[in-house]
């Protein structure tokens, strides 16, 4: 085990390059609905059991199934209002189980990413070629379905191995090169993209990917009220956008459709959402969208600045 | 270091759900339903009537709202049953004032052991749901089939020689259920069960011995979870109820009926400080003229009169 996570820098938000986005814009915002499946009898894992109950655990699952059932055409109902597409993050085997969530999130133009297999197969205790079949499955099984070339990652139920990121980049290189896996969701070290080293070398970053504006860590963790979280919304993207002035930032909400689509919390989302896109100078953005600017725009000063704050460049 | 090979392999990845009880389908996508006289909205006020033995056994998980202190534990046990003998006769008078058409579950053994609570409860011409026999006696996967069937047969058969009017729903303590638990049910003549929360309306479920339809009988806006679980306060609670309630109000004008199922418990809500909050509540929903206030069982033969809406 590593004392350091070590695939980024220091890297102070003082002083940095400036981003600059499309139009001028101080805050891309994306949205990245998590659009999931657990199952209801899933195989056992020695490091993280799926359900606190023996299977069948209802509580759990039902809930996570009113999303499918339920939630995911609400949410889609209220991107639609205020001109936002949709980055799923996906347990790929929804493709198999419900094609008629993933026909609506294409017609959309909404983007998908790897968040997996199934939400209940953790990548706790997979050897690293077990790991690589996994994320090269779930690559291939959105290309499959949608065509799409995933260029992102958020590991299953946030399990992670040391080498999660750099089988991704590996994975999406081997089937797509550059076209493929070149961002993850997994880090939460900042409010803009950032380098991440991986090990075949490849151009890769981190997108920010807020847990704290993470509908499920606000609602089952943090259990705060939903009008709350309205406001919790709009005081994050305040600050982004003020702060977007100097250099372009980024705001993520990740939702869950079986928490943020229930009736009793849809109220503040929409509100937070209509105060946000109320705002001229924000981009409407997919995470893929938002890493290709970065890439292409932003990606080699950023190199050459950590360097210089960590004394390599004068 | 690695798994055995079929923590990779998926059997069950194909169309559908991961099992078969129901059908895959969308909500937004279902035929639309109406209910009686035109109305959009059907809200179920349903409340639970619960039993937490003091010598817990806790199997195999400790039930939710129950023993958590070394025996005895007389500050959740007598805070449990304050609800029977103090908080349900200020539901009551609420219920009254507001006309409402109660639904109660009820764990059978504490129907049967409070005749005076039962009466009273029978006098509100309410309907009453089998909500096992107590709070200590979970169903639950791994459990012995013949035991289980028993438990359920004894839960079912006393509150119905209790009660005056049909017994057709089912309410599993901590809506915990065993694989066979709805094949249980439909063997012992149950209609519908509450246990499944993936829906805001009823819809068909699959059993052994014929069907049943579900009612999800929704957790996450339960006073025990809003207020017990979570710790937000009352006010915050009756805001997301009537928050819930305008958004079911308006996706049922645009996509057809849909039904609010409000649970409530009255050893939470029917404190002092509390009861102001179900006041509030009731008040609001009965003000809107869009409502079918109705008990469980009249939703579901209101919903499985319109055939091929079960899905």
């Amino acid at each position: 085990m590593k004392e350091s996570l070590g695939v980024y820098d220091y890297w102070p938000y003082h002083n940095r390059p400036k981003i600059e986005w499309p139009n001028g814009a101080r805050v891309a915002l994306w949205v990245a609905p998590n659009i999931e499946f657990y199952e209801l009898d899933p195989p056992a894992n020695p490091h993280r059991k799926a359900w606190p109950q023996p299977s069948p655990a209802l509580p759990g699952y039902t809930i996570r199934d009113y999303g499918n059932r339920v939630g995911h055409r609400r949410q889609m109902d209220l991107l639609d209002k205020y001109g936002i597409r949709g980055s799923v993050s996906l347990s790929v085997a929804l493709c198999e189980h419900h094609p008629e969530i993933i026909d609506r999130v294409c017609e959309r133009g909404w983007e998908l990413f790897s968040h997996g297999i199934y939400n209940t197969r953790y990548t706790y205790g997979l050897s690293e070629e077990q790991e690589m079949e996994m994320i090269r499955d779930s690559i291939e099984t959105i290309y499959r379905h949608s065509g799409q070339k995933c260029a992102g990652y958020l590991a299953p139920a946030l399990s992670h191995s040391e080498r999660t990121l750099d089988l991704f980049a590996e994975a999406g290189s081997d089937l797509f090169g550059d076209d493929a896996g070149f961002y993850t969701c997994d880090l939460f070290h900042d409010d803009q993209p950032t380098p991440v080293r991986v090990r075949n070398g490849k151009r890769f970053i981190s997108v920010p990917y807020s847990l704290e504006m993470n509908d499920t860590i606000v609602y089952a963790v943090n259990k705060v009220e939903p009008r709350h979280y309205g406001t919790m919304l709009k005081r994050h993207f305040d600050r982004l956008y003020e702060e977007g002035k100097e250099s372009g930032t980024v705001m993520c909400i990740p939702t869950h459709n079986y928490q943020v689509s229930c009736p009793h919390r849809m109220k503040a989302f929409e509100e937070a959402l209509e105060y946000i896109t109320g705002h001229s100078d924000v981009w409407l953005a997919t995470g893929r969208e938002i890493a290709e600017h970065y890439l292409t725009h932003s990606y080699d000063a950023a190199l050459e600045d950590i360097k210089r704050k960590n004394g390599g460049v004068q | 270091m690695s798994l055995d090979k079929d923590y990779l392999e998926y059997p069950k990845r194909g169309y559908g759900h991961d099992h078969d009880r129901y059908e895959w389908s969308m909500l937004a996508d279902r035929p639309a339903v109406s209910w009686p006289g035109d109305k959009q909205l059907a809200v179920w006020i349903n409340t639970s009537l619960q039993f937490y033995p003091l010598n817990q056994q806790g199997k195999p998980f400790k039930v939710p709202n129950g023993m958590t202190m070394p025996y005895p534990d007389l500050r959740h046990f007598t805070l449990r049953d304050y609800g029977n003998r103090v908080g349900i006769y200020r539901c009551l008078k609420a219920f009254e004032r507001y006309g409402i058409r109660p639904t109660f579950a009820i764990n059978s053994q504490l129907a049967k052991d409070t005749p005076y609570l039962l009466d009273q409860l029978q006098a509100t011409g309410g309907e009453f749901i089998c909500h096992g026999w107590n709070m200590d006696h979970l169903h639950y996967g791994g459990q012995d089939r013949d035991e289980e069937a028993e438990l359920v047969q004894r839960s079912v058969d006393t509150l119905r020689s209790l009660v005056d009017s049909p017994v057709r729903g089912w309410l599993s303590p901590a809506k915990n259920e065993s694989w066979n638990t709805p094949d249980l049910l439909t063997e012992n003549g149950i209609e519908y069960c509450c246990d499944w929360v993936n829906d805001d309306m009823p819809y068909g479920f699959r059993t052994d011995h014929g069907p049943l339809t579900m009612m999800p009988l929704t957790t996450e806006i339960e006073d025990q979870f809003v207020i017990g679980q979570n710790l937000h306060s009352e006010d915050a609670w009756v805001e997301q109820v009537k928050d819930a309630f305008d958004f079911l109000l308006n996706e049922a004008r645009n996509q057809g009926g849909r039904m609010l199922a409000l649970n409530i418990h009255p050893w939470m809500i029917g404190q002092p400080h509390r009861i102001a909050s179900l006041e509030a509540v009731l008040e609001y929903i009965t003000g809107h003229s869009e409502i079918w206030q109705a008990t469980a069982g009249d939703i579901v033969d209101a919903f499985n009169a319109q055939s091929g809406k079960g899905n």
